[in-house]
């Protein structure tokens, strides 16, 4: 009986992550999913935010923006547009980029609602931003 | 006759320029090389899209989206876009010409229909600025350094949906021309399909080198489904529409490297005979010079 996961993350560049895991959360699209190994199959959209996985006694995070999970009993798949390890995130960009997202945000509040897509792409980026410094933070 | 001095300083022209082709030649193997590694490495996720979408096709009877099944309208616009992948740089031997070349025999065939161009890299701009053509956008960059940013290949991707869905110059379908990567040494221009979507017939994965395993047997598997199986699709139709993009600009990037590498070689090789002959050249005025003198000498001894 398998009592590991194999745990792959792909972005449309490469593949990030190929391990056996003992153990998976990920952001779920409608709450958090974690994931024993001899899980029934499923598939879910991801959001972005931070999936955690355990080796042993070993917790590990990464940064995973957007895409799908495809659970099967022994394996789980992870497709996203982004996933970067906590080791990988440049901090100071995310700072700035949090900066940015909050500054474009505060302006269009005064100028009304007239250019949705924008804010909420400037909320997607502010949210973003706080993942990686908060994930970057956590060394 | 060319003095010595002209010969020798030619020789030295020659030899300079021979140096740049070959670091050129040099620059574009090492990215070659990565770039198709890049090609390889993006294998995994459209196996891995194509496995989930197909499953999720299973799911979703009777689903309509003008990407996947194309518009709805009483009458077909009779417009499509052409989005054409040409090198921002040249001295890459025929991928330039070969590319435009492709597209006015393009243009010449498909007179029925109006043909919008959204030109990606500098040469296809250059050449068809000065044509009677419709243009929509002009990209330069996106190809640049050898490599490809995903968040350009984003930006580019929803302009091109947002041209597709919108009523405003209403289009029936989007193609991409772009040189197809076959060998360092060859490239085919090809013109693919990118909406609507084609490439999701059934179980159909034309992209399967990721996994051996993905057999038959596991598009059976049943996924329990957190949101609806539409609503996968929904989100996942245009990241299909994006990986085609990709992997269009990442062939063309393989093949841009490819075709300036064996022109670069080429080049030195030309360098190299000219050379040879000029030398050559160099040594039998020099000999004629010589023998001319001692004929001098000699009559004038004579003489005495």
């Amino acid at each position: 009986m398998a009592d590991k996961l194999n745990l792959e993350i792909i972005t449309p560049e490469r593949r990030v992550f190929s391990e056996a895991v003992e153990e998976v959360v990920v952001p779920g699209l409608d709450g958090e999913l974690g994931i024993l190994p001899q899980h029934t199959p499923l598939i879910s959209q991801l959001k972005t935010g931070l999936l955690t996985y355990r080796q042993g006694s070993d917790r590990q995070s990464i940064h995973v923006s957007g895409g799908f999970v495809e659970v099967l009993p022994d394996r789980v798949s992870v497709l996203s547009d982004v996933a970067e390890r906590p080791e990988e995130i440049d901090v100071e960009r995310a700072r700035r980029a949090r900066e940015r997202a909050e500054k474009r945000l505060s302006g269009q509040g005064l100028a009304g609602d007239g250019d949705d897509i924008d804010f909420r792409r400037a909320e997607l980026k502010l949210q973003r931003a706080m993942i990686r410094i908060q994930l970057a933070g956590r060394e | 006759m060319p003095s010595i001095q002209d010969l020798r300083r030619r020789v030295r022209a020659v030899k300079n320029m021979r140096q740049i082709t070959k670091a050129m030649k040099m620059v574009a193997a090492a990215r070659l090389r990565r770039a198709q590694e890049r090609v390889t490495a993006a294998r995994p996720y459209t196996a891995k899209m194509m496995q989930i979408l197909g499953d999720a096709a299973h799911r979703t009877v009777d689903y309509r989206d003008p990407l996947l099944t194309g518009h709805e309208r009483d009458q077909a616009a009779g417009r499509i876009i052409l989005a054409l992948v040409t090198a921002d740089k040249g001295l890459c031997g025929a991928f330039n010409t070969n590319l435009i070349k492709t597209t006015q025999d393009y243009l010449r065939t498909h007179t029925g229909v109006e043909v919008d161009l959204v030109l990606i890299g500098r040469k296809g701009v250059d050449v068809f600025r000065r044509r009677p053509v419709n243009i929509r956008r002009e990209h330069i960059g996106v190809t640049g350094t050898g490599k490809v940013a995903l968040s350009d290949v984003t930006a580019l991707t929803r302009q091109l949906i947002d041209d597709y869905l919108s009523d405003e110059r209403p289009v029936d379908a989007v193609f991409i021309l772009y040189n197809e990567f076959k060998s360092a040494l060859s490239q085919q221009p090809v013109v693919e399909q990118l909406l609507p979507i084609r490439r999701l017939a059934l179980g159909d994965s034309n992209d399967d080198a990721g996994g051996s395993k993905e057999a038959a047997g596991e598009s059976l598997t049943d996924y329990l489904y957190e949101q609806p199986a539409t609503q996968i699709f929904t989100e996942l139709l245009p990241k299909l529409v994006e990986n085609q993009v990709y992997h269009a600009l990442l062939e063309s990037v393989a093949s841009e490297l490819g075709a300036r590498m064996t022109a670069m070689e080429s080049a030195s090789k030309n360098a190299n005979d000219v050379i040879e002959r000029l030398t050559l050249n160099m040594n039998r005025v020099r000999q004629a010079r010589i023998t001319r003198e001692i004929i001098e000498v000699v009559s004038g001894a004579e003489a005495l």
